[in-house]
């Protein structure tokens, strides 16, 4: 194979090779070449197939604009898809492989796609879903296999990832010359500046184009290194800006599979806040649009030229350069440079002296008012082209190995649009700029549309020292160097949007090469009346894909606005959305996986119930212990043995999860009555009372307990899943609502600990535990507390109830929990008390017909729950007025009820949906819901299956027999609607 | 991400709050017992009716991973520019119109 590398030039290093292997082949490169250089430079042209018709395609660009060398890149844990190969730093050892083809790249069978690209016009998706109701199954079935990108990898990754937080005066992003400018006027002028760029090495073409430049920048780049206030970051690209100038950035310490320096992570992801931003990102050049312009083979002007300038890899020995552009000739030129004999197309008629002067002494043959109409060659690359006039007539092949073109220059407005910054249309550029900006962000250079040399440093260099001064730093920076080379008498871009199609040419003029989008689609699209960019990029998938339209955008929405015979201006363009290109998610994850991905909330008591074999359910961040094994025993007879034993003898369960508010202040009573809906004024101290909490709309928000610990002091409980949410409830009524009541609340939920005692021995255990306190009916009755101790350490004993059983809940400091929990299970010996988990705890409950989580869900009245007779009359209340509209005091609401299986054993499915009829669902069938099963569980009580339920007018319906119908589960079970107080229905087991 | 003023902490970043909604809804006076039109209306407007200005826009913070106040900040919804930070219980400042 020949090679494609020269001698000499570019910023590799000759003396050090690098093999790799590409589609299981051997080849080798050097340090300094990017996998695209290395792959061209060995002669390797075709490096993908495109994402719809599997046309065979050659790398198109030299950076990140990258549409079509996308490839699977690293082994095993590492791989990862759709890097683009203009991205990725040769390293030795590398293993890159093609995507969307089969077998093989060279004879893709998917390429049947291409032909039948008359049946997948744009569109297709929409098209093919107004046929007949199955029809779009079928042609799906086959382009969800051919059309597609890189396989993602399946295996966790293992590397190591990190997030940085910083923040500085001046952000620089892109270190060509206009940026580095940029970053040293402002260093100079005692700023901190932070500068990144997307590349391995700071300083952008300069470093290749001219000597006199690249001196330049390494002087620059030097002293900037030397302030300790500045931080230069290559490998890094701004993705994102966002409010207050925060960007995020992400830096790439190793592509995948790359060997990295010890104790170093593969990416780091970072969020810079600046106060000033200067976007320095250059901008990308587009291509010209003519027939097969997708060729491997066929590329951007200034791609060819930075291969020569940057990698030392000529692309061609004979090269068509078409423009219409002065750029193209600097392209031109650095190719003829290079050793290739170049014949140099441009569209205009036209141009100034000094401009053709500029190529004199090289090797280019230059025709005016010429351009390319057509590439012609194969998956081997191109072997001619059909050139000729802008009428399309008069067209002539031309032998070559390459077809380079120029069709302009975007600028990189990304970051500024990010903010909701404006994009101007420049009709002397032929090039939207930053128009009216939201953030303190500035762009220089040929961002800002400012292309040539001196004048793009000079922007650079000013606003450097605009962004430092705005900031108060007022050393004085110097003047901008001069770099010589007085920019050019510029001959004006001629808009070009579409070459003309040569007769008997087939073959496809592509706008957006990775999603396939051509010309005539784009005409097409319009024509169907998607007359917006927002719609062509939808119906043509313009735009779209990991490049999202970076060389196709403008040629798109030109032709767009050529269709509709209106100004680019008037069209607009679509909006650019973080990020600016596809970043590895593993940044985004950080160091937040694993066991670190949340953080975990273990009770005082956890490593306890661990000793005891308690297996742990996830309540929020809380781990709680669900049930707790014996030997040999499976989950279902732990469960019903911890049940049980609370309904026969004794057992122990931890509820430090609980919420746990600490209320004081001289207005605290009046805050507590506000804020529950059932009466609390007469509640004592040394009392304990239920409380039901509703939101302003009537629905109940949470239920708890409230301890009254003295005049002025109260202590809360919520539920676990509520907790914070009530704290900030109450926070808000206090600062916003009713800021005139003296009230102060602090959440104690992570300094208590408290443990549940329930069952009928319960009394005769604490008693033992504390024979210096009457525990008896009179000493304690139902919803009392008292503070005591129990070895020398302070508990709250409360007498309250979520079982149905004589119960009571101790509350200790938690630093205290561990050795309460000790003392009452070495007490509790004597007793025969166990340990019971959440599962025990919610069958227990359910059989009581108390509410929990199921039934509190946002939509229920406390009429629904049964709990309407709490509710005061003769108080204010928070959801007082919510409970007065009819919808929420309707008598045929759905209420709570309980729900037995009417073969007293079938296994009832939370969420069943109640009906009147056996089956439900059916094509074409409507089965009218009464009501929903809210939660289910084992009664040990009545040995079946139990749950509670609502249905519409509940009482009245008890004694009947529904349906609990679950489609999901295929299961439509008669059920029996009782009574939601399965067990004990005077309460005379937790009153006794 | 924005940069929120906390009346009581200064600058922090909008990850510490939590957005509480328009701070020029006022809950109504609910505590006569004898409950009147007006203030059912008003009651029910104040649960669910929210304007939804373009521009300027009076809302409740809470400083949730802070100090946990409520404050109110004058945000633009357009672009989030703040103009104002006050506490709860203070009125922010009244801008001329337009700016
Ligand atoms: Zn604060």
């Amino acid at each position: 194979m020949t090679s494609f590398r020269l001698d000499q030039g570019g910023l590799i290093d000759r003396n050090a090779p690098l093999n790799f292997h590409f589609d299981g082949k051997a080849y080798s490169g050097f340090q300094g070449d990017t996998l695209a250089s290395a792959l061209l430079a060995n002669g390797v042209q075709l490096m993908g197939r495109s994402f719809k018709y599997h046309r065979p395609r050659g790398v198109y660009g030299s950076g990140s604009e990258e549409p079509n060398a996308l490839m699977t890149v690293g082994k095993g844990q590492e791989q990862e898809s759709n890097l683009r190969a203009t991205m990725i730093d040769l390293y030795e050892g590398l293993e890159a492989k093609s995507q969307n083809a089969w077998p093989s790249l060279k004879t893709d069978v998917m390429a049947v796609n291409s032909l039948m690209s008359a049946f997948l016009p744009a569109g297709f998706y929409y098209k093919i879903f107004l046929g007949s109701a199955n029809f779009w199954l079928l042609p799906e079935y086959f382009i969800r296999r051919a059309a597609g990108l890189g396989r993602p990898n399946e295996l966790a990754n293992e590397d190591d990832f990190q997030h940085h937080f910083t923040h500085c005066d001046v952000l620089v992003v892109g270190a060509g010359l206009s940026g580095v400018a940029a970053a040293l006027s402002a260093a100079r002028s005692g700023a901190s500046v932070t500068l990144v760029d997307e590349h391995d090495k700071l300083g952008g073409q300069g470093l290749w184009r001219e000597s006199s430049q690249r001196e330049w920048l390494h002087e620059a780049l030097a002293e900037l290194a030397d302030y300790p206030k500045v931080r230069l970051m290559s490998r890094t690209t701004a993705w994102g800006h966002y409010d207050d100038n925060m960007v995020a950035c992400v830096q790439i310490e190793g592509d995948p599979g790359a060997p990295l320096p010890p104790h170093q992570p593969r990416a780091r992801a970072w969020h810079i806040r600046a106060k000033r931003v200067i976007y320095a990102t250059g901008a990308i050049e587009r291509p010209l649009v003519f027939a097969n312009n997708d060729r491997p083979g066929v590329m951007l002007a200034h791609a060819g030229a930075a291969f020569a300038g940057k990698f030392g890899v000529l692309v061609g020995k004979s090269l068509v350069v078409a423009t219409n552009n002065d750029d193209g000739y600097h392209s031109a030129r650095i190719l003829a440079d290079a050793g290739a004999s170049v014949q140099l197309l441009d569209a205009r008629v036209e141009v100034s002296e000094a401009l053709q002067d500029s190529l004199k002494g090289s090797n280019i043959e230059l025709s005016l008012g010429q351009t390319v109409l057509s590439a012609k060659g194969g998956t081997g690359g191109v072997t001619a082209a059909e050139i000729g006039g802008l009428d399309g007539r008069s067209s002539r092949m031309v032998n070559c190995d390459g077809v380079l073109s120029s069709g302009g220059w975007s600028p990189s407005i990304h970051l500024h649009s990010h903010t909701g910054g404006k994009a101007e249309w420049r009709e002397d550029l032929q090039a939207f700029v930053p128009g009216k900006r939201l953030q303190e962000g500035v762009a220089v250079g040929a961002a800002a549309g400012i292309f040539s040399t001196q004048e793009a440093l000079n922007s650079g260099w000013q606003q450097g020292i605009c962004a430092a001064q705005d900031l108060g730093h007022s050393i004085s920076a110097g003047q901008a160097p001069t770099l010589g080379s007085p920019s050019l008498d510029t001959t004006p871009i001629l808009p070009l949007w579409s070459n003309p199609k040569p007769k008997k040419v087939k073959g496809k003029a592509f706008v957006d090469f990775q999603n396939d989008a051509g010309a005539s689609d784009v005409v097409m699209a319009n024509q169907e009346g998607y007359r917006s960019v927002e719609h062509l990029k939808r119906y043509t998938t313009l735009g779209m894909g990991t490049d999202q339209g970076k060389t196709a955008n403008i040629n798109g929405h030109a032709l767009l606005a050529q269709a509709q015979g209106r100004a680019i201006a008037e069209v607009g363009t679509t909006t650019f959305r973080p990020p600016f290109t596809p970043l590895t998610l593993g940044a985004f994850g950080g160091p937040h996986v694993g066991e670190a991905f949340a953080p975990v909330r273990r009770t005082p008591m956890h490593a306890l119930h661990e000793a005891s074999g308690a297996s742990f359910v996830e309540a929020g961040m809380w781990k709680r212990a669900e049930w707790y094994s014996r030997d040999g025993e499976d989950m279902w007879a732990s469960i019903k043995r911890e049940a049980l034993h609370v309904r026969r003898a004794v057992a122990m369960c931890d509820v430090s999860t609980l919420g746990k508010i600490d209320v004081q202040g001289p207005d605290a009573q009046e805050f507590i009555q506000r804020l529950y809906c059932n009466g609390m004024k007469t509640l004592a101290i040394g009392k304990v009372r239920y409380g039901l909490m509703l939101r302003d709309d009537g629905f109940v928000f949470d239920d708890g307990t409230v301890a009254r610990l003295d005049e002025n002091h109260y202590y809360m409980t919520t539920t676990t899943a509520n907790a914070a949410a009530v704290l900030a409830h109450m926070e808000y009524h206090l600062d916003v609502v009713w800021p005139e009541l003296k009230v102060r609340v602090a959440s104690i939920t992570d300094q208590w600990a408290g443990m549940a005692v329930a069952g009928p021995r319960s009394r005769d255990l604490l008693q033992a535990a504390l024979p210096h306190v009457d525990m008896s009916n009179h000493g304690l009755p139902f919803m009392g507390f008292l503070d005591t101790e129990l070895a020398g350490l302070p508990i709250r004993v409360l007498r309250i109830s979520f079982s149905g059983e004589l119960a009571y809940e101790v509350h200790t400091p938690a630093r205290f929990g561990p050795q309460v929990w000790q003392a009452l299970s070495e007490t509790g010996k004597d007793f025969d008390l166990m340990p019971y988990g959440t599962e025990a705890l919610g069958a227990l409950r359910i059989e009581k017909g108390h509410v929990a989580g199921g039934e509190l869900d946002g939509r229920t009245t406390p009429a629904d729950m049964g709990l309407g007779k709490m509710v005061a009359k003769k108080k204010d209340f928070i959801g007082r007025l919510g409970l007065l509209r009819e919808g929420l005091s309707r008598e045929d609401r759905p209420r709570l009820v309980g729900v037995i299986p009417a073969d007293g054993r079938s296994r009832i499915i939370a969420g069943s949906q109640l009906t009147e009829e056996g089956q439900v669902g059916g094509f074409g069938k409507v089965t009218k819901s009464l009501g929903w099963i809210s939660s289910a569980h084992f009664s040990v009580e009545h040995d079946c299956f139990v749950a509670l339920g609502f249905v519409e007018s509940g009482a009245l319906r008890q004694g009947q027999t529904l349906f609990a119908a679950s489609p999901l589960d295929d299961q439509h079970l008669p059920v029996n609607i009782v009574s939601p107080h399965m067990i004990d229905p005077q309460g005379e087991r937790q009153n006794g | 991400m924005m940069l929120i003023p906390c009346p009581w902490c200064g600058e922090r970043s909008e990850n510490e709050f939590t957005y509480i909604g328009d701070a020029r809804r006022q809950r109504p006076d609910t505590s006569a017992l004898d409950v009147s039109d007006e203030t059912l209306k008003a009651h029910s407007d104040y649960v669910y009716l929210r304007d939804n200005p373009k521009g300027w826009h009076q809302e409740y913070w809470q400083h949730t991973s802070g100090c946990r106040a409520h404050f109110k900040v004058e945000r633009n919804v357009v672009d989030h520019r703040i103009r104002a930070s006050v506490k709860a219980d203070e009125e922010l400042p009244s801008f001329p119109e337009g700016r």
